[in-house]
């Protein structure tokens, strides 16, 4: 995988300047040149969008002492990483996500937006990775994340499908929500397989997006608009203004023989 | 940064280490080898070790270890699903901690009660066993020896620990951890019905339309019968209702249609609006009423089941609502009499009284007691239970009813199991595919072991009771014993032992597959008891619970894949399985520990005569015992001499040897298909077999038949009576049950309490003769029994919260966790999915007490106290004022809190309602 190979070619190479006997110095600015950001690297609450939030973190650690669960460390020579920024691992040890929020409170410089509520947080997003490992996709009755999801039945719900194997079972399949979910990384933490099935993901790296003019007709129901009270049209020069350009760019175009012959 | 060198308040701290043990470690519990994907492995079905529900599994085992589990795709109850603790079964044998080996407390090398547990050899832990045995016998009679048994016991170790109980040393002083499961269950059977057990199936399910939940969370306790009723709903969800009560939100409301939060102990009410609704708006079926059932009801002032000593059992203060519900509004705020009754003082009463009795029950006056969420609009609530009502009495709509331990642990939990079989009878939706009542059990043989085989203090196999003596002698005669050896009269009921072992009325008390340290109400004095009293304490168990700290002796034990054993589950499905691997170290099974005790014991130890002093619940049997035998257990050793017994014969070789030798154990043969069987190999005969074959006697031609030994280990389970092997699904209903001849319809043929006094609503007139409700008998079988239908009164439970203690605390399960985590919390993945108990409280409660979500809080009652975090959002929601905690966790003692309250007719614990403060810790 990619991230193993450069950390591996990181310590190669920190092994190759070593040798070359440079002193101190110059091997922790080759240190820091070398670390890179994590794409996957799971914020604490409140944190700044990923490039702002780099940009304006000291590194200075309150965050981490203000964690009462040892949730958040930072980032130390050989992890992926920038080092000394906050971060988590949710499947070691998930946000429990304090009211009070101690980590965002402490922080001096608005990395992590003080005023933060727990709840409108969002470290990351929940994804059920792997449907085919996830034993309650399978049938199972287990659906650990979703009982132990503190957000639960908001945040993750239970989807029912009838078994049709088994013809008087039912499928209990847990589903994300996006618009609720903070990241904490308790699912991701408590999942009974041997990896688990749902991970935290930047939302970056987990969600996809609608066109910005694109609606789900059986979601966003919409009454005939009365169009009597429209906004009013352009002036008819302003419409016939833009007629020409568009007339102009299609003769442009089509006055443009270019290698058509050749 | 900088290192902390010490541990944050993280959550793994609520742990604080109060009892002194370390939290299982991830590390601590082997790991599977999954590894070669399945190559060499063996696979054989069994069942699941956790809960009544008894799904199938099949078990795959390599070099002696087992490597996998999967459900059984031919298991009907479960097509090859199972929930998350069933896909763990493999891992709860290997905990890193597994005891091995006996361990005694010594000092210098004997035994000392004060002294440090030493490991000693089996032969120096039976020695000591006996001869603490043998003088308790002596000093206390055989009341004073008691075994503490369980709804997880195999079926033959049930029935091994009752017959050497009760047949070996003369004892009742035997009962189940099962009592705190279904008692109440049990006793609303044999009042109502006659005879224990649930008539319908699991297939009521596919073919109902209704289905009730009362006090059960079936979606975390019975997870893969929720699989069943979701697919119902799913697949039929404009005509399939599901309507769930309780007196909080938990999992099972995601699913229901309606769901009905109402204040602890209010259910009798909402029962009573629902009869008296059906017989208002005249939906009631009188045809079925007047051929197939009585009305009946029972004393109301019965106490509530505490120690003798407390004033309640004397005399409590009438509510405002209580008065009202008995018909009697003057009596309000002003003092009650309370008399503990026993179980058979009931009586028929006429059909207007019945009509009477409920008047009170109207609309507003149940709305306003019952609704148990304050922010919850009163004429929303009505609505709610006018439509609970119209359900049951819609005439062609099918109706199941199930519940589990919100009505079953409940000081009135007899009452309302009656008055849950009451509503189904009035409609006369009973015991047909897709109508009935229907009592779920926790535990994976409460129904098989505990109640089938009769492991508890006043029951023998096949629901025979020690009191009645044609059931001693058919007993006596099975059992091949001289008559009057068994004891008549019903020993201490489980929370009676702990009571008497308090009192020092007790010198031997042995726990097996059971955590009472841990699981009993108010566990503060027991525990003490069972270090200062001068009673040695034994404890059977594969780890080092809080039970076996407790000890003075512990016995290592093989756990349900190291032995052959079989299980009844809640549908009465019996299902058998071999061993499959070597329990470790020097484990033993159970029944391989009963049976090596009792070759300690001759004939002349334990069969001569004690004086005792005999009070037996039915008039006519006591006196015949008196008459006979006066206050004593007689000496049985001529009969024993006459029937070809020396007096130097052991029990071993009396109650076990003698019909064991019949049954030679042979690995190769086709029932044993190459399987160990370690107990057999030792007893030198097939064991499980040898008392299969002995317990089906019992049941054979009297309703609950049951196969041959070698016939379930070809089928997935079979559900009793059992007839020319054809298993059956509905009892008492023609087509159905072999026992109900044709153009009967229904006969509820159970033989208990088939004639009765009868009444007005005050008591009973034993002036005037007992009314039958048969018509005749043929072979021994009733014809055209009646069932009951029941009246009871609304009752407070006798602690309520107040201004010092102001919260409501529920206890129960979740579904990660089996009852006291002991094999759970030992497997990784379970433990790290719940590690700890949380307090489950509705967030306007924490804010009032300056309390945030994951704050550690002290929880307190005015028995004790634990700390823990609380969860204002999880998976379990109560309304203002009430409190759950799961009893899981031995770092979160939580019965420490709970009051030994029990219903007073079943002897059942309330674990449901005590009255608790939270404070910040």
């Amino acid at each position: 995988m990619a991230k193993t190979s450069s950390r591996r070619d990181f310590f190669i190479r920190v092994g190759q300047v070593s040798t070359a006997s440079i002193v101190g110095g110059a091997l922790w600015g080759h240190v820091l040149v070398e670390s890179k950001a994590n794409a996957f690297a799971l914020r604490p609450p409140g944190a700044l969008p990923e490039k702002d939030f780099l940009a304006t973190c000291i590194k200075c650690g309150q965050c981490v002492d203000a964690c009462p669960y040892e949730t958040l460390s930072l980032t130390k020579v050989g992890e992926d990483g920038e080092i000394g920024v906050p971060h988590f691992t949710a499947r070691e040890i998930p946000c429990y996500m304090c009211e009070d929020v101690p980590c965002a409170r402490s922080c001096p410089t608005g990395a992590l937006d003080r005023e933060i509520e727990i709840n409108d947080s969002r470290m990351g997003l929940a994804v059920l990775i792997d449907q085919e490992a996830c034993i309650a996709f399978q049938g199972l009755r287990c659906e650990v994340c979703y009982r132990q999801c503190p957000l639960i039945d908001k945040a993750l719900t239970i989807n029912y499908r009838p078994q049709e194997r088994t013809g008087k079972h039912a499928f209990f399949e847990p589903v994300v929500h996006s618009d609720v979910c903070t990241g904490c990384g308790m699912c991701e933490q408590v999942c009974i397989l041997e990896e688990s099935a749902i991970r935290i993901l930047p939302h970056k790296l987990a969600q996809g997006k609608l066109g910005s003019n694109y609606r789900l007709g059986w979601k966003e129901k919409t009454k005939i608009s009365n169009f009597k009270d429209s906004s009013p049209e352009k002036t008819k020069e302003e419409r016939q203004q833009e007629s020409n350009e568009m007339l102009n760019n299609a003769l442009d175009s089509l006055n443009d023989m270019g290698t058509l012959y050749d | 940064m900088k290192r902390r060198s010490f541990l944050k308040a993280s959550v793994a701290a609520s742990a604080a280490a109060a009892v002194g043990m370390n939290l299982p470690k991830e590390a601590d519990a082997a790991l599977l080898d999954y590894a070669g994907q399945g190559e060499g492995w063996k696979w054989d079905k069994s069942v699941c070790r956790f809960c009544g529900t008894g799904c199938g599994i099949q078990v795959a085992t390599k070099d002696g270890k087992i490597v996998s589990v999967k459900g059984d795709p031919q298991s009907p109850v479960n097509r090859g699903l199972n929930c998350v603790k069933g896909y763990f079964n493999a891992k709860i044998l290997y905990g890193k901690d597994r005891l091995t080996q006996p361990l005694l407390r010594k000092t210098n090398g004997k035994f000392d009660k004060k002294g440090k547990f030493t490991p000693v050899s089996w032969d120096e832990a039976f020695e000591i066993m006996a001869e603490k045995a043998k003088k308790t016998l002596k000093e206390k009679g055989p009341t004073g020896l008691a075994l503490f048994g369980s709804g997880q016991y195999t079926i033959d170790e049930g029935y091994a620990a009752a017959k050497l109980w009760k047949a070996g040393f003369r004892s009742n002083t035997i009962d189940p951890n099962a009592r705190h499961c279904m008692a109440s269950a049990v006793v609303g059977f044999y009042r109502v019905f006659g005879m224990d057990e649930p008539p319908g199936c699991y297939d009521d399910i596919e073919v109902t339309d209704t289905m009730i939940l009362w006090g059960s969370n079936m979606a975390e306790m019975h997870p893969i019968l929720w699989s069943r009723v979701t697919d119902r709903k799913l697949t039929s969800p404009d005509r399939t209702k599901i309507i769930v009560l309780s007196t909080y939100r938990h999992r099972s409301c995601d699913l229901a249609d309606t769901e009905i939060i109402f204040k602890p102990s209010t259910d009798i009410a909402i029962f009573n609006f629902i009869a008296k609704y059906l017989i208002d708006k005249d939906y009631v079926n009188w045809d079925f009423v007047k051929k197939h059932t009585v009305f009946a009801t029972s004393p109301n002032n019965i106490g509530y089941g505490l120690p003798k000593t407390d004033k309640r059992e004397k005399e409590v203060i009438l509510t405002e609502e209580e008065a009202i519900g008995m018909g009697m509004p003057e009596m309000a705020g002003k003092p009650w009499a309370q008399k503990p009754v026993g179980l058979l003082y009931q009586w028929a009463i006429s059909q207007e009284d019945y009509t009477k009795a409920l008047e009170p029950y109207t609309l507003d006056f149940v709305a306003k007691l019952a609704k148990g969420d304050e922010d919850e609009d009163l004429e929303e609530f009505k609505a709610k239970l006018v439509e609970l009502a119209e359900l049951y009495g819609e005439q062609s709509r099918k109706v199941v009813s199930f519940w589990t331990m919100g009505m079953n642990q409940h000081t009135r939990g007899t009452w309302v199991n009656e008055l849950a079989y009451a509503v189904h009878l009035l409609m006369g939706k009973q015991s047909t595919p897709g109508n009935g009542a229907f009592s779920l059990t926790g535990q994976p043989s409460a129904c098989g072991t505990a109640r089938e085989v009769g492991v508890f203090s006043h029951r023998l196999p096949a629901d025979k009771l020690v009191f009645v003596a044609p059931h001693r002698a058919k007993t006596e005669k099975i059992w091949k014993l001289p008559t009057g050896t068994l004891n008549p009269q019903p020993g201490a009921h489980a929370v009676k032992m702990m009571r008497d072992l308090q009192a020092g009325k007790l010198g031997f008390h042995w726990t097996m597959v059971a955590n009472p340290f841990q699981t009993y109400a108010n566990i503060n004095g027991w525990i003490e008891a069972a270090r200062e009293q001068d009673a040695f304490i034994v404890c059977s168990d594969p780890y080092p619970t809080i039970s076996a700290k407790v000890a003075d002796l512990i016995l290592p034990t093989a756990m349900i894949y190291e032995k052959w054993g079989a299980y009844g589950n809640a549908e009465r499905r019996t299902q058998h399985w071999r061993e499959q691997v070597s329990p470790p170290g020097e484990a033993k099974g159970d029944l391989w520990q009963l049976m090596e005790f009792s070759k300690r014991f001759q004939l002349k130890e334990v069969w001569g005569k004690y004086d005792f002093k005999i009070n037996l619940p039915v008039g006519k049997f006591d006196k015949m015992w008196k008459e006979q035998y006066g206050n004593t257990l007689p000496d049985v050793l001529p009969g024993a001499k006459e029937m070809g017994y020396s007096p130097e014969d052991t029990l071993f070789k009396v109650l076990f040897e003698n019909e064991g030798k019949k049954y030679k154990y042979d690995a190769n043969s086709e029932v044993a298909n190459g399987h160990k069987n370690h107990i057999a190999e030792d007893m030198g005969f097939f064991a499980q077999k040898a008392i299969w074959e002995e317990y089906r006697l019992f049941g054979k031609g009297n309703g609950h038949d049951l196969a041959s030994f070698d016939t379930y280990h070809k089928v997935r389970g079979l559900r009793w009576p059992v007839i020319n092997g054809k298993e059956t699904q509905w009892r008492y209903r023609e087509g159905f049950d072999p026992y109900v001849k044709p153009g009967q319809g229904f006969n509820f043929y159970g033989p208990l309490q088939k004639a009765i006094y009868t009444g007005d609503l005050e008591d009973w007139d034993k002036s005037k003769p007992k009314v039958k409700l048969f018509t005749k008998k043929e072979n021994g079988v009733i014809v055209d029994g009646k069932a009951k239908i029941f009246f009871h009164p609304y009752s407070a439970p006798p602690e309520r919260p107040n201004d010092k203690y102001d919260l409501w605390l529920c206890t129960g399960r979740v579904l990660e966790h089996w009852h006291s985590g002991t094999m759970t919390r030992r497997v990784p993945e379970l433990y790290r999915a719940v590690p700890h108990a949380l307090v489950y409280l509705h967030p306007a409660d924490a804010t009032k007490r300056g309390l945030k979500r994951n704050d550690l809080v002290k929880v307190e009652s005015i028995r004790g106290f634990v700390k823990a975090r609380i969860e204002t959002q999880g998976r379990n929601q109560p309304p203002k004022g009430l409190i759950f905690v799961p009893f899981f966790d031995e770092h979160v003692l939580i019965n420490k809190l709970t009051l030994d309250q029990t219903c007073p007719l079943s002897k059942e614990t309330d674990y449901k309602k005590c009255a608790v403060r939270i404070t910040k810790a």
